[in-house]
This record gives structure tokens, C-alpha cells and sequence, in this order.
């Protein structure tokens, strides 16, 4: 599989700012992330708040530039590049934000908001790029007519939403970064959305990397997730893979905590296992973040930062005592004890009597 | 048979701004029997929101509420600001989406606990610092002496939350209503912060009620579920009995819509198609019928009752779902 984007130990901070603008901390938002993003595939990006996803999205885009660390987009280092090379380089990259209106300019007609791209790379003459505007709009399912003179705030949010994604496509991108992009949406509309998503993915050929808190979201428009915490890659795998058996006991506590639509099953309150707050990521822990909370913390999580190793096929996990492979749905009842705490029964069946 | 402790009868609320009348809450009615979890679901525009803020007297002066809604027998509909501020709290108290915003910045989290004691009880200020202590401690803040001199800042989001359910519960009222409590929650906060509400129900006895858009969180924590859409209730049941079998075709399609962790990737959900309506122009007949699956010509002409069709289980549907048929 050719690789469109390359990531390598990408590091972002940002300084907190005390009393009186004097430097008051650091928030460590993404520590030293790799990860690679095949053409062609959706890689699901997954974390809670405060785990440095949408600032590792940012990243990508280099909007920052991250501190450290190396973005190889289609073979082009971007990190390091300024001006009109970094636009080129950038061109087949294009983002979709969670606010809905907060990206588009409120004084703007929609078709001047997706005519933007195809004017700022000199795309084509004028009546080109309105036809291509009345394409994109139709490709959204925008009828041009009734929609193409209105302003944002005339339209519903997914609505705006689907205008964001026609602006995203206009130049016909090799990557959209979507950056959260149902989560401000009601759940039917929701359900548009991502279908609309899915189908320019195979219409068009696109790939994406699809940022999200909601676990079963993911899941369901990606081949391959990654999980963060405060700023670390705690797994990385084939989504099948990685939501059958988890191996990070983030991971297992996230889909441990995923409200159950069966009234049947024990709700998530009596199936989670983390204790304690999330800690802050002004001061992380040392070694592994998650070591506060995690019931299977040693010693050697304080001392040696985890890293990535390979524990199945393309399945990576970043932790120094990784949960046992366990596929065999287990017993409502089993628990097995680690260090005093128990690992709670979790399974993938689905609720009696529904697809 | 625990009683009734809060009783709510055609519900109407409509607010008049700038020569535009908005139809929010058109007729709900329910009832809240203690120590019990009802989950009000819906989108926004549904009403579930405005609905429990009449409750509360908290809407704006462009709000007209009619109908009943009697707690302890008490009718809260028609009470001035004055009357109001006696039974919010003492009787039914909420807790909001953002405790960013509900929290004051400039107090101490301590002092806003004592304030919300001393609005309804008569203490001495050792008293109520020791009443917050304890209330502290009951939504499991750990280290509360040191929390109870904290500003909101210096708290995460998760236990911010805790400090609205500590403040909510200061005087014991009867009925809390958690509206969208956990939404800005991540998920993991939230499994923490519904532990909390289900052990306090068990504990107290306290109702409560639960609005949010979630389905899921319906069907873990909720005793009956009601259903609204465009200001009404389209569906009522148990929730055991509604996740077994969902009749109104809206119900359905919220469920459907919902990111399973069963579905393959790359797996298309099943849409509704359209929008929510507009609020100040209704359509005729049953408000969903523009973008239901099931729809008839009689859902475009008349609005179809909520009755109760099976035993417990109401709902309002002139072509209701049937057993194991697919949408």
C-alpha cells in the first residue's frame, strides 16, 4: 500500500500563560506521535479531551507546525516548508472542522465559500469554476438554485456542514482531515452526514483521517483506528481488531464506558474500570500517562515511557503489560484480577432482537 | 406502588419574538414516581429542554406556559419569580449541560455550595460549611476540605459536574432534572458521573429526570423513556419494553442512526431524509410525516393521538412499526 502520510515523533506544546503573561506551564498536547496513513484508507483518530487528537490534526495541516517531529504528505517533507511551497505541497489536503458555521465566513454566499479554493489555487476561468460549484454543490446534495445565494446563517447546521465538505472537495483532494465533523449535529442529521462522507470516499477516491470521541463512530467509518491519551498513541490496528480485542487497558476502559443500548446489560457505570480523575495535561505523569488510573500499573510504567510494539497484524500496542488476547466472548460473571483490580467482562454483542 | 411525585398535564409552551410564534412543548403530559429514572429523548426543537425550564420557571418573559405540572401537589404553572425561587431547589433543582457557565468564576466552590444551603434552611455558617462538606463527599469529590476552598477553574469538567449535583441536591428536593448533565462529558466521565446519579437515587430516593439526545444513555440508566418530537410525545414506555419493540417510526429511526460498535466499516446507516420541522409552521397532521418511511396519506391529513396501545406502552402513530419488521 502506497503511504500518503507519513508521521514521525511529532511533538506540539503550548505554553500556559500565569498571572501577569508570566509563563505559567506547559501543556504537553501531542508527545512524540508516529503513525503512518495509507492511501485510500480511513484512519480513525480516537481520544478523549485533552488527548492531543484534534491538536495532532492540526499538526498535519501545519496549522501549527508542530515543535518537533516529521509530516511526509504524497513523499514531501511538510514540516519546514513555508509560503507558496508549503501551499502546493498542501494542496491535496484539505480539513473539515466540527462548527459547522464557525468555518464559513457569515458575510459570504455559499457559492462564493466553495468557489474560495478553486480562486485561491487559479483554478480555471470563471464560468469553469461556477460550474464546478453548481457540481459540488449537487455532490452534497445542495440543490445550487435554492442554496448557492444564501448566507450560513440561513442554513441548518448540517446543512453548513455539508457546504464545508463540497469547499473541502472542490480541489479534489487526496486527504480530508475531518476534525469532528458530526459531533455539533442532531443524530439523524448525523447519520446524513457520514453517509454523504462514505460515498465521495469511494466516489471520489478519497482517504480519510477521521477525528472523534465517539468510540462506536469511529469504528464504523474506519479501517484502521488509532487511540490517544494525553498526548500519546496508546494502540494502534485494523479496527476490527482492535474493537474485538482491545490490548490497551485505555482502550478496553473506553469501550467498557460506552452507554449499552440494551437495557439487558449491566450499564457502563458498573462495566468501567478507571479510577480517579484524568490528570492533567499541564503534568502528565511520567512513563506512561495512563499509569494513574490504569489497574494495571507497575513500577516500570513510572520509570520507562511504553512504546509502540507489534502484537498482531498491524495491531500495535504502547504498554509495558498489555491485556491477554481473549476473542472467546466472555462470561457475564468472569472477572479476572490484576493486581487486585478487576478487568471487567466486555463484549461485542449486539443487543437481542436488533441488526 | 411508590407515589407520584410529579405530576405534568398537557404541557403547552409557546414563545412570541418579533411577530413569530413558536410552537415549543404542544401538549406533554407525564407522570414521576419517586426514587424513578425518566429519560426524556430528543433532538433539538423536540421540547425536552423547554419543557423541564417551564418546569423550573426558567424561561424568558417571551414564553407563555399553559397546562399543569403539580409536584407534591404543589402547581408550579402560574407561580410568580418569588413563589418559584421557594421550590427551586427545595423541591425540584437542575443540573445543566455547562458547569462552566452555571458555576459563578469569582466564588469559591465552597461558598456557592453554602449559598444554595442557606437559600431554603435557616443554618448557622458553621452548620451549612459542614453540610457542604458532607454534600462534597456525597458526590465522591476526593480531598473535599481542600476542593471546598477551590475556584471552578481549578476543577476538571467531570468534577465541576459533581459540584452542580452537590449544589442541586443542597436541600434535598425531590425531583432532579439532569438536562444533557454528561453531554460534554467524555465518555469515560460520564460512565463515573451516572454511577454517582444511580447510587444518589438509590440513597435518597430523589426522581430523576433525564433529557438528552443519547438513546443509549436511555436505555442503561432510564426506568421509562418518553420520546418527543416537534413539542410532543410520540413515544412512553418502560424501557425495557421500548428497546424490545419500538413502535413510532421516529423512535426507530433515532435508534437506527446511532454508531453501532457491531456495524462492518464503510457500512452505510440508514437516513432519514429532511429536516426537524419548523416550529412556527406545523405541518397538518402527524409533524414527522415528511420524512417517515411509513408515512400514509391519513399521517399528512390528521395528527394521530398518543394512546396507549399496549399495556404501558403509548405511542402516537397512525402506522406504527410491527414486530421484527424492518423499517
Amino acid at each position: 500500500m502506497t503511504k500518503l502520510l507519513e508521521v514521525r515523533n511529532v511533538v506540539h506544546e503550548f505554553v500556559v500563560r500565569g498571572a501577569g503573561g508570566l509563563k505559567g506551564g506547559t501543556v504537553h498536547a501531542v508527545s512524540d506521535v508516529s503513525f503512518d496513513l495509507n492511501a485510500g484508507e480511513t484512519l480513525g483518530l480516537v481520544g478523549e479531551t485533552g488527548s492531543g487528537k484534534s491538536t495532532l490534526a492540526r499538526c498535519v495541516v501545519q496549522a501549527p507546525r508542530p515543535k518537533a517531529g516529521s509530516v511526509r504528505f504524497q513523499g514531501t517533507e511538510l514540516v519546514g516548508l513555508r509560503g507558496r511551497r508549503l501551499e502546493r505541497a498542501r494542496r491535496d489536503m484539505q480539513m473539515v472542522f466540527q462548527d459547522p458555521y464557525g468555518s464559513l465566513n457569515p458575510r459570504w454566499r455559499i457559492s462564493d465559500i466553495v468557489e474560495e479554493p478553486l480562486i485561491g489555487y487559479g483554478d480555471g476561468n470563471a464560468t469553469n469554476r461556477r460550474r464546478r460549484v453548481r457540481d459540488l454543490l449537487d455532490l452534497v446534495g445542495l440543490n445550487p438554485e435554492s442554496y448557492g445565494r444564501r448566507h450560513p446563517r440561513e442554513l441548518s447546521g448540517g446543512q453548513c456542514q455539508r457546504v464545508a465538505i463540497a469547499r473541502a472537495i472542490a480541489l479534489q483532494p487526496a486527504l480530508v482531515v475531518c476534525d469532528e465533523p458530526v459531533s455539533s449535529l442532531d443524530v439523524l442529521i448525523q447519520a446524513q452526514v457520514l453517509n454523504l462522507l462514505e460515498r465521495l470516499r469511494t466516489d471520489l477516491g478519497l482517504s480519510y483521517l477521521f477525528i472523534s470521541h465517539d468510540l462506536a463512530l469511529v469504528k464504523q467509518v474506519s479501517d484502521r483506528v488509532a487511540v490517544m491519551h494525553l498526548g500519546q498513541l496508546c494502540e494502534i490496528g485494523p479496527a476490527e481488531a482492535l474493537y474485538r480485542s482491545p490490548r490497551h487497558p485505555y482502550t478496553v476502559d473506553l469501550l467498557a464506558s460506552i452507554p449499552s443500548l440494551d437495557p439487558n446489560r449491566p450499564p457502563a457505570s458498573e462495566r468501567a474500570v478507571a479510577s480517579g480523575e484524568p490528570p492533567s495535561p499541564l503534568a502528565p505523569p511520567s512513563g506512561c500517562r495512563y499509569r494513574t488510573r490504569c489497574p494495571r500499573a507497575q513500577d516500570l510504567c513510572a520509570t520507562e515511557r511504553p512504546l509502540l510494539r507489534e502484537l498482531g497484524p498491524g495491531h500495535q500496542v504502547a504498554c509495558h503489560f498489555p491485556e491477554p488476547v481473549d476473542e472467546v466472548e466472555p462470561a457475564a460473571s468472569a472477572t479476572a484480577t490484576v493486581n487486585g483490580a478487576k478487568r471487567p467482562p466486555w463484549s461485542t454483542s449486539a443487543p437481542s432482537g436488533h441488526p | 406502588m411508590k407515589e407520584t411525585v410529579l405530576e405534568v398535564d398537557d404541557l403547552h409552551v409557546r414563545f412570541d419574538r418579533d411577530g413569530q410564534r413558536v410552537h415549543a412543548v404542544n401538549g406533554l403530559s407525564y407522570r414521576l414516581r419517586a426514587g424513578r429514572t425518566l429519560a426524556i429523548i430528543g433532538e433539538s426543537g423536540s421540547g425536552k429542554t423547554v419543557s423541564s425550564r417551564a418546569l423550573m420557571g426558567l424561561l424568558p418573559s417571551t414564553a407563555t406556559v399553559t397546562g399543569s405540572a403539580r409536584i407534591d401537589g404543589l402547581e408550579l404553572i402560574g407561580l410568580t419569580e418569588e413563589e418559584m425561587r421557594e421550590h427551586r431547589g427545595a423541591d425540584l433543582a437542575m443540573v445543566f449541560q455547562d458547569p462552566t457557565r452555571s458555576l459563578n468564576p469569582t466564588m469559591r466552590i465552597g461558598s456557592q455550595i453554602i449559598e444554595a444551603i442557606r437559600a431554603h434552611t435557616e443554618v448557622d455558617s458553621a452548620a451549612a460549611k459542614r453540610r457542604a462538606l458532607e454534600l462534597l463527599s456525597l458526590v465522591r469529590i476526593p480531598d473535599p476540605q481542600r476542593r471546598f476552598h477551590q475556584y471552578p477553574h481549578q476543577l476538571s469538567g467531570g468534577m465541576r459536574q459533581r459540584v452542580m449535583i452537590a449544589i442541586a441536591l443542597a436541600s434535598d428536593p425531590k425531583v432532579l432534572i439532569a438536562d444533557e448533565a454528561t453531554t460534554a462529558l467524555d465518555v469515560t466521565t460520564q460512565a463515573q458521573i451516572m454511577a454517582l446519579l444511580s447510587e444518589l437515587r438509590s440513597r435518597l430516593g430523589t426522581a430523576i429526570i433525564l433529557i438528552s439526545h443519547d438513546l443509549g444513555l436511555a436505555a442503561s440508566y432510564a426506568d421509562e423513556v418518553i420520546v418527543m418530537y416537534a413539542g410532543r410525545a410520540v413515544e412512553y414506555a418502560p424501557a425495557r419494553i421500548l428497546f424490545g419493540q419500538m413502535r413510532m417510526p421516529y423512535t426507530r429511526a433515532l435508534f437506527d442512526a446511532i454508531p453501532r460498535l457491531e456495524r462492518a466499516s464503510h457500512s452505510l446507516l440508514p437516513v432519514t431524509p429532511g429536516q426537524p420541522p419548523d416550529l412556527t409552521a406545523l405541518p397538518a397532521g402527524c409533524p414527522f410525516h415528511p420524512r417517515c418511511a411509513r408515512a400514509k396519506p391519513e399521517c399528512r391529513e390528521s395528527r394521530p393521538p398518543f394512546v396507549e396501545h399496549e399495556i404501558g406502552h403509548w405511542w402516537a402513530c397512525w402506522n406504527p412499526c410491527k414486530d421484527g419488521e424492518p423499517l
